[in-house]
């Protein structure tokens, strides 16, 4: 009925139904690689929001007050006492990343392959520098005396939430580092190019012949760095900010 | 709007949206620097989050270009977190109000 080739600007509730009563798949003009990327990061989705929700829980029922962040991520800088800096300059990096990764996949697009892999590189070091400064805040506040069982600021509570959750996305982070430069390196060796992919391409529904494809690795690598973005997004809001 | 197999965007919205994020992070950050309190904080806190949330998933996440059983597909399923936050926190509640009850002030 709804061929793949048909453009996806038509939004209607009726091909909503078709595409999931269609008989081989639900999602049209999407490939297998990131439909499995995105189905990945819904299950990362709730393991995050498991523990925020979990977060939330203890901060509730303590009754001993919660050390308040807005001092205890201060620095001072300069003989000026700053509050919670740290955390805001970690939160610029990150969103430059973001921006660096939303061009490098667009350049993807265009097949501009150094541009691409340039930028991945650069998101690559800028997510690096931000797993460096999550280090020295770790640091810093095990020097303090933050431990998971307990702190001299207040509720106990406070070490096992900062600990997991900043721990669980700094090892996110760390991973995405590495798996950008991964396929930075393979975008730079033109290893998604068209002459070598041609050879053992599978006709995913749509056409081989759109240079582009090839380059959507690109984009799936992305999805999957906007999703660190994104879950530091709401770390900020609840943890550092609440 | 072009089709979904390409991606394939002018370069001018992303920066444009790059820079709606760095605008509204600078926004989240002033709400601590200025130690604003109550009901303005945390609604200043979670309009700032949703609106950067938003322009992530469907600028730099290509949400927005999507097929619509793609978007309810993604979209959807992690609502039934708000299911868990709201049984939480009822938990959270008698908690608290148990150890109040039982360790004073504690």
């Amino acid at each position: 009925m709804y061929s793949a080739t048909e453009p996806s600007t038509n939004k209607s509730t009726r091909h909503l139904v078709s595409d999931w009563s269609s008989d081989k798949d639900a999602f049209k003009n999407i490939s297998w690689g990131k439909a499995m990327m995105w189905i990945f990061l819904l299950s990362d989705t709730f393991i995050f929001g498991s523990f925020l929700t979990g977060y939330m829980t203890v901060r509730m029922s303590t009754t001993t007050p919660w050390p308040n962040p807005s001092e205890v991520f201060a620095l001072t800088i300069a003989g000026h006492h700053i509050p919670l800096v740290l955390i805001a300059i970690m939160t610029f990096i990150l969103i430059t990343s973001s921006g660096t990764m939303a061009m490098a996949v667009n350049f993807g697009y265009r097949a501009d392959k150094k541009k691409a892999a340039s930028l991945m590189i650069v998101t690559a070091l800028l997510g690096a520098s931000f797993v460096g400064m999550q280090a020295f805040e770790w640091t810093k506040l095990i020097e303090e005396g933050v431990r998971p069982w307990g702190n001299p600021m207040g509720a106990p509570q406070f070490g096992a939430c900062f600990f997991m959750i900043t721990g669980f996305h700094g090892l996110h982070v760390s991973v995405g580092v590495i798996y950008l430069l991964i396929v930075a390196s393979k975008v730079w060796r033109g290893h998604y190019d068209i002459t070598k992919l041609s050879q053992n391409m599978t006709n995913d529904n749509q056409e081989n012949t759109n240079s582009a494809k090839n380059y959507q690795i690109v984009e799936i690598t992305g999805l999957y760095w906007h999703f660190v973005d994104l879950v530091w997004v709401f770390i900020f809001a609840f943890f550092y900010l609440w | 709007m072009e089709q979904s197999h390409s991606q394939q965007h002018p370069i001018s919205i992303y920066l444009k949206i790059w820079f709606l994020l760095f605008v509204l992070s600078a926004c989240s950050y002033l709400v601590d620097y200025f130690q604003f309190e109550g009901y303005l904080r945390w609604s200043l806190i979670i309009i700032f989050m949703l609106l950067k949330a938003g322009l992530i998933v469907a600028v730099f996440m290509h949400v927005m270009w999507e097929r619509l059983a793609f978007i309810y597909a993604i979209l959807l399923p992690p609502l039934a977190l708000l299911v868990l936050v709201s049984l939480m926190s009822f938990e959270a509640d008698y908690t608290f109000l148990s150890r109040l009850l039982f360790f004073g002030d504690g």
